[in-house]
């Protein structure tokens, strides 16, 4: 019982990293109706920005998290302006080819400048030791032991689930309370009616490229946090997963990324300790089968019907 | 019948490809001096056949079909799997006693090569039938990244099965979470030891002449098979479902039967080419035929360009054999492949492009029309290799650059550390 | 669905729909080629189409007109089940063609343009045609590949038979062109081809006029009822050319907000209330206003 309770916290944890980066896929194929299959790789090098800012310039952790997300902001906008918008008006397949030269590109550029050889992830944020719910709680060493030290989660666990939910209240209000939010609906609906509404589309894709790779960081840092091995191909399988937690959920939704990914890291989780460690990814990818052949618009996603 | 036009360019790339053939006959042959190859060449001739089979096969659901498919290793993995476990199969099941009073296979190592590939291209295409019933109803990149997941299932499944021969009886194990590699007894031979691949104990490694012929068939069959399907009734269906699935439709065409005929094909060669490659080999594990050679066989099919047969067979030679000549660009090899698929993908879609053969268009007849698109294809690959050449060479500059001054920060750091630890030994020396 | 809209639709004038079919007399006794009872559709709680009732007899040219947006096309699309209707069924031939799929719409003998040319445009214009008669001169995939007798049959008669369907329009020299690059009038009349050529009963064509000159117009006037008579079939067409329509149809439907709300010929049409108020909006309002 204690035991599965506490795979079910850490494919939470997972979860919520899922979560993150399924919630640039979607953003982005709301948008730009076109699957970024480079999103994995700039978690990678969010990952990698982060790691030389802590372990090179020797500064903050939060700094290393300011600079890594600046710096993944900029390569997204800078890979769609060079990469993507030339190709709008193409068929999906040249755009969808494109996107894997760009993860390649990225993949191979990280192992020219860093090696192919795995580099220890730093510890970036810990929690703080203390005592609480008068001694049922205790926190030591970035543990959190709980049940009498029955139940032992990692503080990495509880960080990267509350920056989830912080991401998604965050995301959610700026979707829909702000000019930009606004903007970003109208372009995801009709592009072309959007333009004649006055709505900068350029600018609107931009920041969108721009928030899903600054979240992109976001999830590299809690990946590399809970598995601190940093390699160029680091980011390929969790953006690959991610993306079937996106489509899971129903892709350009938002609500969908969350509940997507979520699900699919308690699947993995879950999978992995009680059935077999190494087909979880299978599992993982036979549930995305599954959800395709029942619900191909995902759990949360609509129907789009195509005009004849 | 006149000639025409398709017919002679299928003629062409049949005489490039036996001419080839020729050529490395001549080349093989002790008796004829003058042409050589090197022995590496040489063992690179079997893969090569078999990365033919594989881009024609990919350029049929890419180029033909229209629907990108990520997991062509996975049909090539089943087939190498499959093949490699039917070779140890029928050389163990059929055996007789020579002269000498040895125990050999009935079958000559050729026959049996030939009926492995059967095997794994039939079983390739099971799989394809059992994943594209589902899958081909997605469109677009929902069925990239199915076939994507697909292909990433194979690879963990294949990863976990053991599989040996004992006479003529196959023993499978599939163990789950944490379970040791299973005992099989005492007379059996182990073909699949789960993570470590495949042992292929039938077949010699060293370059074998009959084999290459056996290769070289399989691509002129690959080849017979995509042209004649491409100009029949069924590969015309096939195009224009991809050029118009609706229009296909209100026209009495059954979509998914013919999406499922390229696809099937498309795997069945993929398997025989995947068979072909596994028993080339001493061992193949699941792990060699991830996504990154699903990858690298679709730039095969790109920098051919898509829908050109003739260029995949070009480029699979090319791209197999060139990286051995050019050592020194081993580092920027994986980089170059990228930008190459970003820059020809920019390139044939570019507006300008297209306004400019619109415009050779306009003022030409229509058949000069196909030539002048033809010959800005050519332009535009050459071009955008060249542009690709000079983005590299610029970015490979900065890339080193980043590399270095990590490197040197590396190595201050680790003077540092060493300093503190010489420090600590001193103070730990004192206590 | 806009409250304007809604207002104005309350507000249309619903009047009798004959009670006697509009098919022409030569075919009253025959067997319809096509009957729709209570057709409909709903999209998210629109109805785009409701109640649609129509027969149309083998040899009928058949009109169906309306404003834009009126539920023309999804009409069609419900004929050909690229929808499945929410409400209703579709006979053809007097057959029932619930659940069916697009491609045995087509196999049971519905064949259609399209109103956004929808052509296999990078293939040559013979090979267009040649997808029509897929199912008309069939031969098995691996008598393609293998070449065998049935094959070189087979293409034969296919590329007489395109050539003859081509030559209704005087296309058989563009044969080898690629379908993309012909002219947009051409382009539209291939589309007739192709369908033609899988060798229906009944033929929709969606604004077969669309973007024609006069002189071009008047040709394909000409040509629809050529195709009536040699091929013996129905036609069904949706144009806003009003010439073409009046010229060539011996029923029309008018259409407007998904209701059929007249029925009838041409000069029953022309002279209809309801029908000139759905085109020009209503005079007497404004008046009493």
């Amino acid at each position: 019982m204690i035991s599965l309770l506490s795979h079910l916290l850490n494919g939470l944890s997972l979860g919520s990293v899922y979560a993150i980066i399924a919630l640039g896929y979607t953003m982005v194929y709301g948008i730009a109706k076109m699957l970024n299959f480079a999103h994995g790789d700039v978690i990678m090098i969010g990952a990698y920005i982060s790691f030389c800012v802590v372990f090179y310039l020797e500064l903050p952790p939060v700094l290393a998290l300011i600079i890594a997300m600046a710096v993944c902001m900029v390569l997204g906008i800078v890979i769609e302006r060079l990469a993507y918008k030339p190709l709008r008006q193409a068929p999906s397949l040249s755009v969808l080819i494109t996107a894997i030269g760009v993860s390649y590109l990225l993949q191979n550029s990280a192992q020219l400048i860093w090696g192919a050889n795995t580099k220890a992830f730093p510890k970036m944020f810990t929690l703080p030791d203390a005592n609480l719910f008068g001694g049922n709680v205790h926190i030591a060493n970035n543990t959190i032991s709980m049940l009498d030290g029955r139940l032992n989660v990692s503080g990495n666990t509880v960080l990267t689930i509350i920056t989830c939910v912080v991401i998604m209240v965050a995301l959610t209000l700026f979707i829909n309370k702000t000019k930009m939010g606004k903007a970003m609906r109208g372009v995801s609906e009709d592009k072309g009616a959007a333009e004649l509404m006055g709505i900068n589309v350029n600018l609107t894709i931009s920041v969108t490229f721009a928030i899903g790779s600054a979240l992109a960081a976001v999830a590299g840092i809690l990946l590399c946090s809970t598995y601190p091995t940093l390699l160029p191909t680091t980011g390929a399988m969790p953006g690959i997963k991610a993306f079937t937690a996106a489509v899971f959920g129903g892709i350009g939704s938002i609500p969908g990324a969350m509940v997507g990914g979520i699900l699919l890291g308690i699947i993995e989780t879950l999978g992995k300790a009680y059935v077999s460690a190494e087909l979880g990814d299978a599992f993982v990818f036979a549930v995305l089968i599954i959800v395709l052949l029942f619900k191909p618009t995902g759990l949360l996603g609509k129907k789009i019907h195509e005009k004849v | 019948m006149k000639i025409n036009k398709n017919l002679r360019s299928n003629l062409i790339t049949y005489g490039i490809v036996i001419i080839a053939f020729i050529f490395c006959q001549l080349a093989i042959s002790p008796d004829v001096k003058g042409i050589t190859i090197s022995r590496v060449m040489r063992n690179q001739l079997v893969p090569v056949c078999a990365y033919i089979v594989l881009a024609v096969s990919l350029n049929l659901t890419v180029g033909i079909s229209g629907e990108l498919s990520l997991g062509h290793a996975g049909f090539m993995s089943v087939g190498a799997f499959t093949g490699v476990v039917s070779a140890s199969w029928l050389a163990s099941a059929f055996t007789m006693v020579n002269e000498a009073g040895k125990t050999v296979p009935v079958m000559s190592n050729t026959l049996m090569l030939i009926l492995s590939m059967i095997i794994g291209g039939v079983f390739a295409g099971l799989a394809a039938v059992l994943i594209g019933i589902p899958a081909l109803r997605l469109r677009g990149d929902y069925l990239a990244i199915v076939l994507l997941a697909f292909g990433e299932i194979i690879r963990n499944l294949l990863n976990c099965v053991y599989v040996a021969v004992d006479g003529a009886a196959i023993k499978l194990a599939l163990p789950l979470a944490g379970s040791s590699a299973p005992t099989f007894g005492q007379t059996a031979k182990v073909v699949i030891d789960g993570a470590k691949g495949t042992k292929n104990s039938v077949m010699s490694v060293a370059f074998n002449n009959e084999r290459f012929i056996v290769a070289f068939v399989l691509v002129m069959v690959t080849l017979i098979v995509i042209f004649n399907l491409i100009n029949s009734r069924s590969g015309r269906a096939i195009m224009a479902i991809r050029d118009n699935r609706i229009a296909a439709e209100s026209t009495g065409l059954n979509v998914m039967k013919y999406k499922m005929m390229a696809f099937v094909t498309s795997a069945v060669l993929a398997g025989m080419a995947g068979a072909l490659y596994g028993l080339n080999m001493r061992t193949v594990t699941a792990v060699d035929f991830d996504y990154n050679m699903s990858i690298e066989i679709l730039l095969i099919v790109v920098l051919g360009g898509i829908g050109s047969i003739r260029g995949s067979v070009i480029a699979a030679v090319l791209l197999k054999l060139l990286p051995e000549q050019l050592r020194f660009l081993q580092d920027y090899r994986m980089l170059v492949y990228a930008l190459v698929l970003i820059i020809v993908m920019l390139a044939t879609n570019s507006p300008l492009l297209k306004n400019l053969l619109g415009w050779l268009g306009s003022i030409k007849s229509i058949a000069d029309f196909g030539k002048g698109v033809v010959n800005g294809g050519k332009k535009v690959r050459g071009g955008a290799l060249r542009g690709a050449a000079a983005v590299v060479g610029g970015l490979a500059g900065g890339v080193g650059g980043v590399a270095s001054w990590l490197e040197k920060r590396q190595h201050a750091l680790e003077a540092k550390a060493d300093g503190v630890k010489k420090i600590d030994g001193k103070a730990g020396d004192a206590e | 669905m806009s409250q304007n809209m809604k207002k104005r639709l309350l507000d249309t004038k619903m009047v009798p729909v004959p009670s006697i079919s509009i098919v022409p007399e030569r075919d009253v006794n025959k067997r319809p080629v096509l009957e729709t009872r209570h057709l409909g559709i709903e999209f998210g709680g629109l109805k785009a189409v409701e109640d649609f009732n129509i027969t149309v007899g083998p040899t009928e040219i058949c009109g169906l007109i309306g404003p834009n947006g009126a539920g023309k096309t999804t009409v069609f699309n419900l004929l050909t089940k690229v929808y499945q209707p929410t409400t209703g069924t579709v006979l053809i031939n007097g057959k029932d063609t619930s659940g069916m799929t697009t491609e045995q719409a087509n196999r049971m003998g519905i064949a259609r343009t399209f109103q956004n040319i929808r052509l296999f445009s990078n293939m040559s214009v013979e090979d267009n045609v040649r997808i029509g008669l897929h199912n008309q001169i069939p031969y098995s995939m691996l008598s393609g590949i293998l070449r065998l007798p049935s094959y070189w049959k087979a293409e034969k008669k296919q590329h007489e038979k395109a050539l003859e369907l081509l030559s209704i329009f005087g296309m058989q020299d563009m044969a080898d062109v690629k379908a993309g690059s012909l002219p947009y009038g051409a382009q539209r009349r291939l589309e007739i081809v192709r369908a033609l050529a899988t060798n229906p009963s009944l033929l929709l064509l969606d604004e077969p006029a669309a973007g024609m000159n006069p002189h071009e117009t008047e040709e394909l006037m000409r040509n629809i009822i050529k195709i009536r008579d040699d091929f013996q079939i129905a036609v069904m067409l949706i144009e806003h050319d009003m010439n073409l329509v009046m010229g060539i149809c011996e029923g029309i439907c008018v259409l407007n907000y998904g209701r059929i709300i007249a029925k009838g010929t041409p000069e029953e049409i022309q002279q209809n209330p309801v029908v000139i108020e759905a085109y020009l909006g209503s005079q007497n309002k404004e008046g009493d206003k």
